[in-house]
């Protein structure tokens, strides 16, 4: 069954046109990642799936059901807000009962459900603490407690991470994984962190100006950006943009090569310089130029390489992307 | 903290400056007190002394128990301050919320016009008002009294409020609408104690000039039982000879109450938000 669908979603905010057309399923069980620049739209897409914001056109079906016009509350959804939104004058036992009790749920489910919960976020010694005797990564699953305990369809994750520190963001995101496997439960996840959405997604939604770019697995993006944009937002460093009429005169395409396919070679066709070193032990990034345009390689294991040598970068048997000249992807 | 803050020889001017300034915003209050309790001689000859065995008399406080139905005055001043304060924080807010939460059409005229009441004084319209009161055969109420009060604070309130609404959070706001929470409900729990703060200013700054208006108890309720205190306290000053003793102990009691509300209102002022909603 499908947990969700969209069917020709548009957006505006009086004259600002912030979702266009936007078509898309979820299935049961999935986890789906929104990704994109800041302002492309994720969080609004977010709202309208909750609810919080009215399609200007189109329609919403959560688990088949028609909801353009049902209230956030009754759309079976659970949402976890990047902001933490924990209630203050609440404490962390009845921030996460309040929904239940809202919907008049029996004490022994409500108690049941709470525990379930505090067990699984580890949250069991602070449900009688307020939000702000609590630490930022406490908060936060506190916020998701709240999310678990109402069951919901489907889980509405806005970028939860971004407020926390960078350990306990790696942490935090093993977590939700982990609460991923064990409540088998739809989860759409927003992020504006290609990282985030490499290694959480089951499928990833690429977004940019209001528009769907791309949907598929995380491998399938990558090995198979269908544009330019796509290309160069996923992957760390980012794909290597340069004029193919380097390599072959006349040739007007955009080739890229991503980083980790670019090897030293003495025969290599591209005579670079390099401009700076990142030695990760693992890894080593080069920084270089090739006929003034900066390229990034990333060679496995440590090199002794140092600034201001050249040498010549050859680029993977098949590996080489073309894009025209308006970014969409040509065939190679 | 602050390096200038925490050197003691700053914090000690900054305190002396502060009990300076005390002193000063007090000190009519503290005359108005000891000379309420000294006979009509003692107030003229010294009136920087304290009351002594020889000077001390409670000849004004007697005076106004006697005179005019001092405990009515108070009771009808009570009334109309609180529940035209009730009033402005009440509809001020919900004003406020409707225009920082919600886009319809017409939202920012419909704010600018609540607004406007600001930069007009409502006594211009006193004529109009007073006419209005007559017709409607509420003149010598105290309805009369809290309808202009209320409505002389409004737009103040809606402006300050409206500000302060649009900081809260709206993932709080929506965290409960996902809850199912109705939008009254996240109004006077969710909203509401997170702009406590501006409430307190809000009811401050209406507090006092209600309890003080003489102009409008004087035209609209000017009968014995709707008298308040600032117009009941007007009988002791005469054209050709004044009750000092009189007003000075009308004034004293009169400034008791507006005391105790504004250290309860000052108090929500200072304790500030309960942090650690958001972020
Ligand atoms: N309530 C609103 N009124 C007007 N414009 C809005 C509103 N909410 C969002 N937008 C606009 O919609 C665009 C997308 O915003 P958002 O969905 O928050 O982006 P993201 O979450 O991807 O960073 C932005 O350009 C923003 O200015
Ligand atoms: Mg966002």
């Amino acid at each position: 069954m499908t947990a969700l669908t969209l069917t020709n979603v548009n957006k505006s905010f009086g004259q600002v046109h912030v979702l266009k057309d936007i078509n898309l399923e979820v299935q049961d069980g999935e986890f789906v990642v929104f990704v994109g620049p800041s302002g492309c739209g994720k969080s609004t897409l977010l709202r309208v799936i909750a609810g919080l914001e009215d399609v200007s056109s189109g329609d919403v079906y959560i688990g088949g059901e028609h909801v353009n016009l049902t209230p956030p509350s009754k759309r079976g959804i659970a949402m976890v807000f990047q902001s933490y939104a924990l209630y203050p004058h609440l404490n962390v036992r009845k921030n996460m009962t309040l929904a239940l009790k809202q919907e008049r749920q029996s004490k022994e489910i409500i108690d049941q459900r709470v525990a379930e919960a505090a067990r699984m976020l580890n949250l069991e010694e602070y449900l009688e603490r307020y939000p702000s005797e609590l630490s930022g990564g406490q908060r936060q699953r506190v916020a998701i407690g709240r999310a678990i305990v109402r069951h919901p369809k489907l889980f509405l994750f806005d970028e939860p991470l971004s407020n926390l520190d960078a350990a306990l963001r790696m942490n935090t995101r093993l977590e939700i994984a982990k609460l991923h496997q064990q409540l088998a439960a739809s989860m759409i996840y927003v992020t504006h962190d290609q990282s985030e959405a490499m290694t959480l997604a089951d499928k990833i939604v690429v977004l940019r100006d209001g528009y769907v770019e791309q949907i598929g697995s995380p491998m399938e993006l990558y090995n198979n950006p269908v544009n330019k944009f796509v290309a160069g937002f996923l992957g760390s460093p980012a794909m290597n943009f340069l004029p193919a009429g380097i390599l072959n005169e006349g040739d007007d395409r955009t080739l890229g090569v991503r980083p980790e396919d670019l090897f030293l070679s003495e025969g290599g066709n591209l005579p670079a310089m390099v401009q700076h070193v990142e030695q990760l032990g693992g890894d080593t990034n080069v920084i270089a130029t090739v006929k003034d345009h900066q390229v990034t390689a990333r060679l496995f294991g440590q090199h002794a390489i140092e600034s201001g040598q050249t040498f010549n970068l050859a680029i993977s048997e098949g590996k080489s992307y073309f894009f025209d000249k308006s970014g969409a992807r040509l065939s190679a | 903290m602050n390096k200038a803050r925490s050197n003691p020889l700053n914090k000690v001017a900054m305190h002396g400056a502060l009990i300076l300034y005390t002193l000063i915003a007090l000190f009519p209050v503290f005359v108005i007190l000891i000379n309420s309790f000294k006979n009509r001689k003692a107030i003229f000859r010294e009136p920087l002394a304290v009351p002594n065995a020889d000077t001390f008399s409670m000849i004004g406080y007697e005076t106004v128990m006697k005179q005019g139905d001092f405990f009515l005055y108070f009771q009808n001043s009570m009334i109309v301050t609180v529940v035209s304060l009730t009033l402005i924080l009440l509809f001020g807010a919900m004003a406020a919320f409707a225009l920082s939460e919600y886009r319809f059409r017409g939202n920012l005229i419909m704010g600018l016009y609540l607004a406007l009441g600001i930069m007009i004084p409502i006594r211009i319209g006193t004529v109009a008002i007073l006419e209005m009161m007559v017709a409607t055969g509420l003149v010598n109420t105290l309805t009369a009294l809290i309808l202009v009060y209320t409505a002389q604070g409004l737009p103040l309130a809606v402006f300050i409020l409206s500000e302060f609404m649009r900081q809260v959070s709206d993932d709080l706001k929506n965290a409960g609408r996902i809850d199912g929470l109705s939008e009254y409900t996240i109004f006077f729990r969710l909203v509401l104690p997170l702009v406590r703060p501006a409430m307190a200013t809000v009811a401050v700054f209406n507090m006092i000039p209600i309890w003080n208006d003489l102009w409008f108890p004087l035209i609209l309720a000017p009968a014995e039982e709707t008298k308040t205190l600032t117009l009941g306290s007007q009988v002791f000053i005469g054209q050709f000879v004044t009750d000092w003793n009189a007003v000075l102990s009308a004034l004293s009691m009169a400034i008791l109450p507006v005391l105790i509300l504004y250290v309860i209102f000052s108090r929500q002022l200072i304790r500030g938000i309960t942090s650690g909603a958001v972020k």
